[in-house]
């Protein structure tokens, strides 16, 4: 019910919006404005659900149910979790996977980008990085924390591990797929190696090279967090371990949402990263700006 | 990149029994190129013209050093060709400007790379801009510009490196009729007085004949230089001008008798492999 009257009240306000361009520009804000109220109503289906099946039907206990998760989430982020401060706990995760995040992803694309122009040392290399990624990650961070120990380093080796690999071969395949002639061009103008690299080499993979990004970002927090999980003094992994400990399964659920959450807030800054390093392409729908 | 041979001068591009074979996937080599001879004088303007997939871009990237010869040999300016030589200029017959990158970095390039400053090559750059008749373009990405219009950002591109061997494949060949005859003037008055050595690919007999000094016919594939017929008319040229002489209407004759026969060939080959 209360959906009716969001999605009414916003078509409501359409007329007075600043300039709509055309009937056909009216048509596609109509319809982004029905794909939110589908998803709004989506969440609220589901939640509902959910929420009423643990009153009537299901444990609670096992199940946990919105209310409780919610409790929970409240109480984190106002009295502090088990360990302390809520902020600090997730300043540590996302300090690992931030960290694990960047240098995955810069060496995933350097050695990318590099072995996708040599092809003799990608050949000779080809089997040992299939070997190498054929490894079970989840494994090599027990192996971390026997390493490196329980403080960070252990977490962002598994977090660089899950990167590197989601980056390399994107990049990989991407400075593969240059356009044969754009490099000729290129070195007939007196490109030089590096030249050739930072002018046409990079910017042609990028594409590809963003695209794993956006994955990427989640595979460096799955590893803060697997690692935490496995052995750790702190981090929301250790939150979930603890929660898991107590049979307490709206904590589980409220680690997991503040997990996604910043997942989300990651995506849209990658988003906006590609938006700026693409701004030369022809936009994709009719959303030409500008012009 | 002056050497000079014993002998007589350096010609700008000296092709000797050129043969170019690609690896195939059946292990049979395909023979793009047969037994070329040809030479390029300094400042000359050379046509070349020939059916379809003859191995008219092959000639070039043997030229161009993009690709080297299996067999006899390729100099530029005197020089055995092993890398790209000092001095070219390669207009490629597909488009080849970078899509991230606006008008004024495009046409930059060649001076970038080649180590000048940013507010050097900027400078020069928008004088070359102008002079291709794009001004006012000069924020604009590939994909805002029309064919036509990234084919003078090319031409820009190629021209400011001020090659002294200019190599064009099919330069204008997407264009319409009215912005191609533009261009050919545009090319002429850009070529005379730089002393460049240009080799021009057409499939438009017209445009070769209009631009060149000598044109040369090529076989069906694998080519092999067939005739080379001399164009002796005046220059400077005005090519809507030109074309309407008698001794124009009579080159085109003697260049469209032999190259007839190579298109046919051409032709019933590709007509006996679709059938
Ligand atoms: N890299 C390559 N590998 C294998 N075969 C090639 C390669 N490049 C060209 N060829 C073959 O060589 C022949 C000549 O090609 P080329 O591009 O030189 O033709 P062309 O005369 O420029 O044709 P067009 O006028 O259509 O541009 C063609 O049959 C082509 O299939
Ligand atoms: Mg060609």
């Amino acid at each position: 019910m209360s959906l009716d009257i969001q999605v009414e009240t916003k078509a409501d306000t359409r007329p007075t919006a600043p300039t709509p361009r055309s009937p056909r520009r009216r048509r596609t804000s109509r319809r982004t404005l029905l794909t939110h109220a589908v998803r709004v109503a989506l969440i609220v289906a589901w939640l509902g659900s959910w929420e009423l099946a643990a009153r009537t039907v299901i444990d609670p206990f096992y199940y946990s149910m919105p209310s409780q998760i919610w409790d929970k989430l409240v109480i984190w982020f106002t009295e502090g979790s088990s360990q302390g401060s809520i902020w600090g706990t997730i300043a540590v995760t996302l300090e690992e996977a931030v960290l694990g995040f960047a240098l995955g992803t810069l060496a995933g694309v350097l050695l990318g980008v590099v072995l996708g122009r040599a092809r003799f040392v990608a050949d000779v290399l080809a089997p040992f990085i299939k070997g190498a990624n054929a490894i079970p990650r989840i494994v090599l961070a027990s192996l971390f924390v026997i390493w490196f120990g329980l403080g960070m380093s252990s977490k962002v080796a598994t977090a660089f591990v899950l990167v590197f690999f989601a980056v390399f071969f994107n990049a990989f395949q991407g400075a593969r797929e240059v356009d044969k002639v754009l490099v000729d061009n290129a070195r007939i103008l007196g490109a030089g190696r590096w030249a050739l690299m930072r002018s046409v080499i990079l910017p042609s993979a990028t594409s590809w090279i963003l695209a794993s990004m956006h994955v990427a970002f989640g595979f460096a927090l799955i590893g803060a967090i697997v690692g935490e999980y496995t052995g750790a003094d702190k981090g929301l992994g250790l939150l979930i371990n603890h929660s898991q400990g107590n049979f307490d399964a709206a904590g589980i659920y409220a680690g997991m949402l503040i997990t996604t959450v910043l997942a989300l807030v990651a995506e849209w800054l990658i988003t906006q990263l590609e938006v700026r390093l693409t701004s030369w392409r022809p936009p994709a729908s009719g959303q030409a700006s500008g012009l | 990149m002056t050497q000079i041979t014993s002998g007589a001068g350096p010609t700008a591009i000296s092709l000797r029994g050129a043969t170019k074979r690609f690896p195939t996937r059946s292990g049979e080599p395909f023979t793009a190129l047969r037994d070329v001879d040809l030479d390029v004088a300094p400042g000359e303007f050379v046509s070349i013209v020939g059916p379809t997939g003859c191995g008219k871009s092959t000639t070039l990237s043997l030229v161009s050093g993009l690709e080297p010869a299996s067999a006899g040999t390729v100099a530029v300016h005197g020089a055995p060709v092993t890398a790209i030589p000092d001095g070219v200029g390669y207009m490629f017959q597909a488009d080849a400007v970078l899509p991230w990158k606006n008008v004024l970095d495009n046409v930059a390039l060649g001076l970038r790379y080649r180590g000048a400053g940013k507010a050097e090559a900027h400078a020069r750059a928008r004088d070359w801009i102008t002079r291709v008749g794009l001004a006012g373009f000069e924020d604009r990405y590939p994909h805002q510009l029309s064919g036509g219009m990234r084919k003078r950002v090319a031409m820009a591109q190629t021209l400011i490196t001020e090659p002294s061997l200019l190599l064009l494949d099919e330069p204008f060949g997407a264009l319409d009729v009215q912005t191609r005859e533009l261009m050919q003037d545009e090319l002429l008055r850009l070529w005379s007085g730089t002393g460049a050595a240009c080799v021009f690919v057409t499939h438009d007999l017209t445009e070769a004949i209009t631009l060149a000094d000598r044109v040369v016919v090529m076989t069906a594939g694998p080519a092999t230089v067939k005739d080379v017929v001399d164009i002796d008319l005046p220059r400077p040229r005005r090519v809507e001008e030109i074309r309407l002489t008698p001794e124009f209407i009579d080159l085109y004759k003697r260049v469209w008798d032999s190259l007839r026969e190579e298109v046919e060939i051409t032709r019933t080959r590709g007509a006996s492999r679709v059938a």
